[in-house]
């Protein structure tokens, strides 16, 4: 079993299948007035979370108190993080209200993110037979390419992402301080739920080093209320030196990581939408010569992750204030605080690598091909009863997933209404079937008068 | 199981809709990756072919448990001089048909590489019937 970051709150759901319209992968199903997650089509992209009006799909955390079972508590920030807060907010500031809240220590995901780059660009030195080489940045995209493109999971580049790179280093840093390891609790800040899928079962790596995980937009809250509680009173004393470089600042946005590669052709390209179009494309072999490409599900990259608390441009704006501030910075000949993780360098980049990454194709019918052959022939002569409206009505996003779902899941074809009134003119099927067949989809309550 | 596709002269827009409609059957019949590509880039050849060079043609498939058969025919000029045409580089195609990214003449053996049966038939002046065929194990 898969771990997904993303639930459905039941009592809440009221069953409007807008999250099955616009589900990527077609992973969930209306049942009994309910929606419902397919867990093995599921690759935790959010577009669910975005779409439900009633906020049924939620995300599960782990406890915020958990950091405190921990001496020496880390959070570990995206980039993004900082930039949710208006930019007269500082980053001190956002610092001292994290360490007030409980955080021993504060370390940027993005410190790794010149390891990171050196990484794919060592991998790629030996494996240009693998090309176009595809960033393990995005857990999304991974997943994504596991169960719709199972032809390309070795283009997949097996790397740590910058989070667990981050990770390990923050672990080091601080044993060396003498901090031993059971001491320290790593909590990782996550901007979507396909990082939290990442964590909780990681790909190519049998258990991952973050001992919790904390949702942007809760920490968001809590931090925003301690910095209003200090008020005017907080003494402000800016920081020494630049965090993260600008290049790190920039990684995690669209191109962040296209810009830093060696490659003669890449593209950079974001929105799940864009990335299955060119997907489709280079599977056919219509692309060639491409040597990178950095995918990333949500459009403008993490600036527009799922929990995100502000409009997506404007968190770019304030991602590129920041890396511009830096790169002056830099020219000035400041150097910014990542560079610590220099020290670490050779120990991460030895530690970088993961297994190849597995296919686990959904598209299959089955794994004996006789046994597939004859159902998806069982399912062609299904779509043909079918009116390809794509109506959502059986509780199938599509006429297609239907047919596919009467045969795999042996589901009725009376729950198509085109077909139920197809039989109602021949006096094939009475009304109480067609009320039965439409509440095993949309529950019992819908068909009655409305309370007055 | 049957299925047809048709191919209209000089749209390079469409070219390509077959081949992806074939891939994802065979991705639900779980043949293997490698075969996959090996179909649908031998498809995909032969429909940028009769796009470029015919008056418009249909591409009709048949998939069963073992192979896959796949005959795309068009109506056009026909090719004069098959063995030529099997040759890399050697291609007819229209200037503005090359400045499109097309017909770099890799077109036929580009499929006799790929597919496991080839057989081009082809009448000057009336068209040309590619049949190629690929088994999944």
């Amino acid at each position: 079993m898969f771990h997904h970051a993303l639930e459905i709150n039941e009592p809440r759901c009221i069953g409007c299948a807008r999250c099955m319209k616009v589900c990527p992968t077609e992973a969930i199903r209306i049942r009994g007035g309910k929606a419902f997650i397919q867990g093995n089509r599921c690759i935790d992209c959010g577009k669910c979370h975005e779409a439900c009006p009633v906020d049924a799909i939620f995300i599960k955390q782990d406890d915020f108190q958990s950091i405190f079972d921990y001496p020496h508590s880390v959070a570990l920030l995206p980039a993004v993080f900082l930039s949710q807060f208006p930019s007269d907010m500082s980053v001190t500031r956002i610092y001292a209200a994290l360490k007030d809240l409980g955080f021993k220590h504060v370390f940027e995901v993005e410190s790794s993110a010149s390891v990171f780059a050196e990484a794919k660009g060592r991998y790629a030195e030996h494996h240009a037979d693998d090309e176009p080489l595809i960033s393990s940045f995005c857990p999304a995209i991974v997943r994504l390419i596991q169960i719709k493109y199972p032809s390309l999971v070795n283009n997949i580049m097996p790397i740590k992402a910058p989070l667990d790179l981050s990770a390990m280093y923050a672990l080091k840093a601080l044993g060396d301080r003498g901090i031993p390891r059971e001491e320290v609790g790593i909590f990782y800040v996550t901007p979507c739920a396909a990082k939290i899928a990442a964590v909780k079962s990681p790909v190519g790596e049998k258990r991952s080093i973050i001992d919790g995980v904390i949702n942007m937009d809760s920490l968001y809250n809590r931090v925003y209320k301690k910095i209003k509680e200090q008020g005017k009173s907080y003494s402000f004393q800016p920081s020494k030196s630049p965090n993260l470089s600008a290049d790190a600042i920039l990684s995690t946005l669209t191109n962040g990581e296209r810009r830093l590669c060696m490659a003669k052709r890449s593209y950079a390209i974001d929105g799940l939408q864009n990335v299955m179009d060119f997907l489709d494309k280079l599977e056919n072999d219509e692309v060639e010569g491409v040597e990178f490409l950095e995918l990333r599900a949500c459009d403008q990259s993490c600036a527009g992750a799922l929990l995100s608390c502000d409009n997506r441009f404007l968190i770019g704006e304030r991602m590129y204030n920041r890396a511009r501030k830096a790169a002056e910075r830099e020219r000035n000949g400041e150097v910014p605080r990542d560079r610590e993780i220099d020290k670490y360098r050779e120990y991460l980049l030895a530690n970088a690598n993961v297994d190849k990454v597995q296919p686990r194709s959904m598209m299959t019918l089955d794994k004996d091909r006789k046994v597939a052959f004859q159902k998806m022939e069982r399912i062609n002569r299904l779509k043909e009863f079918l009116p390809k409206v794509d109506c959502g009505l059986c509780g199938a996003p599509t006429c297609d997933a239907f047919a596919t779902d009467m045969v795999i899941n042996r589901v009725g074809l009376t729950r198509c209404v085109f077909y139920q009134r197809h039989l109602q003119q021949k006096n094939e099927i009475t009304r109480q079937e067609c009320l039965a067949a439409m509440n095993a989809v949309w529950g019992t309550d819908r068909m009655n008068d409305p309370k007055d | 199981m049957h299925q047809e596709y048709t191919i209209i002269e000089g749209d390079f827009v469409n070219a390509g809709k077959a081949s992806s409609s074939v891939k994802k059957t065979l991705k639900q019949l779980d043949v293997n990756p490698s075969v996959v590509k090996r179909v649908v880039v031998a498809l995909y050849e032969a429909e940028v072919n009769a796009i470029a060079h015919a008056y418009g043609g249909k591409v009709l498939v048949d998939i069963d448990e073992d192979k896959i058969h796949m005959v795309v025919a068009d109506k056009g000029p026909g090719i004069p001089d098959i063995a030529q045409a099997m040759q890399e580089g050697y291609s007819t195609a229209r200037p503005e048909v090359r400045d499109m990214g097309f017909g770099a003449g890799m077109g036929l053996p580009n499929m006799q590489k790929n597919v496991d049966k080839l057989d081009v038939k082809s009448t000057v002046g009336v068209g040309t019937t590619v049949e190629m065929e690929v088994n999944f194990s």
